[in-house]
């Protein structure tokens, strides 16, 4: 008997269920909305002048779990002047395929030049575009989404991170 | 003679092509019901409100590679799907869907065929669905389908008899084994208010007839990777599926004809009382898919022949009992 009323209660309980609204997000055209403390794609940020904050120290690299990101500092001249310190990251590469979004690298960076955005739409069809590049990752590089097509020969040329 | 031949091929014709598109349907029809009890939409990306999936389905499945096993009996490997789907859509030869109507100037009953044995017809034909299952099983020369057609054939053999026993108190009513008399004898009363445990069973013993859901153990997925079909590929794959979905609909027209009066009911034209019907049920079963989880092999075993077995016969004897005092 309490078989059976189980049973009854399941069925009451489907058909309830089967009368609610779904909780489905439509993906592409609704999304939802990400908490801003949501890591995704990174971001390198330029300070109030203007200047990129990296210093190209590569406590990123040295702390990076798998081994994503890639950095090569050159000395700041007069000439090409990228910010107030000694020196600059001249080449900075994340691979987004290796990439675990931990959130290291974040945590290690000195001057916090690189944060994290709600971003996490990064498939892409060619494995050269995973590599996200300075010109990618800094504020000015664009929309994010339209940059991974537009520099994309940009991104290939810069070259694989190790 | 030629035109009542002519009729009846037309008749098949248009049953048959409905009851592919109900096929169709059913499916999508179960993928949006078991979304919306999760509390999901389903498919609605192909056509609006994903009407076209079934079709775009269809397609995939056809386009599929065609495989057949190596070490497979070829001839019982493809006889087998055929014969699953063929069981399927024979039994729906002998149900009345409407009244007669008047075509023409000519009654045509809407039925394919008024037989006078067709509840024994309809029970031989789709017994006959359990070869397709077996056949299969055994052609593909594996183990996980042979566990898979051992347990639908012992599985589908108990719950027959359930089956069978629970019309028979429907036959003591309707005193004709024709599916039409059975019909003409729920013109008062609908057999389900006279024979309340025997709806039951049968229900329950139906659900067990085409491994659906708590009782798919012949295809219990995460036991047998796919039981019987796991071999079968392409449109050999897809015919078990209309097969199985086939004989869904044609279970769903069986109930609704012994026990809720067939086509009978106010207002709209029969046919139409017919389909509403059966689709509650085809509902009722999806529902149940979405609800039960499946049961253990033993369990199974013990509440057909345990419980269901029983019942029929004191339903049998009951009936037998109060028609005896009755008149």
């Amino acid at each position: 008997m309490n078989a059976v009323l189980a049973i009854l209660n399941g069925f009451r309980l489907t058909l309830r269920h089967f009368f609610k609204r779904p909780i489905t997000v439509l993906y592409p055209e609704r999304r939802r909305e990400f908490s801003s403390r949501f890591r995704g794609l990174h971001t390198l940020a330029r300070d109030e002048q203007g200047l990129e904050k990296c210093v190209g120290c590569g406590l990123c690299a040295k702390v990076c779990p798998s081994f994503a990101i890639e950095v090569v500092a050159a000395e700041n001249t007069e000439s090409d002047r990228h910010n107030n310190t000694e020196r600059y990251a001249a080449r900075y590469v994340i691979d987004i395929g290796r990439c675990i979004f931990c959130g290291y690298c974040v945590e290690a960076c000195p001057t916090e030049a690189i944060s994290m955005t709600p971003r996490y739409e990064m498939a892409d069809y060619r494995r050269d575009s995973l590599f996200y590049t300075k010109s990618r990752m800094l504020p000015d590089a664009g929309a994010p989404g339209t940059c991974g097509r537009k520099e994309e020969g940009a991104a290939a040329q810069e070259g694989r991170p190790r | 003679m030629f035109e009542l031949v002519l009729i009846a091929l037309v008749k098949s014709a248009v049953v048959l092509v409905a009851l592919l598109l109900m096929v169709a349907y059913l499916t999508l029809m179960e993928r949006v019901v078991i979304a919306r009890i999760q509390v999901r939409i389903g498919p609605n990306r192909v056509g609006p409100f994903g009407l076209l999936q079934p079709i775009a389905d269809g397609i995939k499945l056809l386009l599929k590679e065609d495989l057949i096993p190596s070490q497979a009996d070829k001839y019982l490997y493809v006889l087998a799907p055929a014969l699953s789907f063929g069981a399927a859509f024979a039994t729906f030869a002998v149900i009345p869907f409407g009244d007669t109507v008047v075509l023409w100037g000519r009654r045509i009953p809407l039925g394919i065929a008024d037989v006078n044995v067709g509840l024994l017809y309809v029970f031989a034909i789709s017994s006959l669905g359990v070869y397709g299952i077996v056949f299969g099983a055994w052609a593909s020369n594996s183990k996980y389908p042979l566990l898979g057609g051992l347990r639908s054939a012992a599985q589908m053999l108990s719950y027959e008899l359930c089956l069978v026993f629970s019309v028979v108190g429907v036959l003591m009513l309707s005193e004709s084994t024709s599916l039409s008399d059975v019909v003409a004898g729920q013109s008062g009363v609908w057999y389900v208010c006279l024979q309340p445990v025997g709806f039951l069973v049968f229900l329950m013993a139906s659900f067990a007839e085409v491994n659906r859901l708590p009782f798919d153990l012949p295809e219990a997925e995460n036991e047998l990777v796919g039981g019987f079909h796991t071999e079968y590929s392409s449109m050999k794959f897809a015919m078990f599926f209309l097969g199985e979905y086939g004989s869904m609909i044609t279970t769903s027209a069986m109930i609704t004809t012994l026990y809720l009066g067939g086509w009978r009911g106010p207002f709209f034209p029969p046919v139409v009382w017919f389909l509403i019907k059966v689709v509650a049920f085809l509902f009722f079963f999806i529902w149940v898919r979405g609800t039960l989880p499946r049961f253990r092999y033993d369990q199974l075993m013990k509440f057909g022949w345990k419980v269901l077995l029983p019942v029929s016969m004191a339903n049998i004897l009951v009936t037998g009992l109060v028609l005896a005092c009755v008149g």
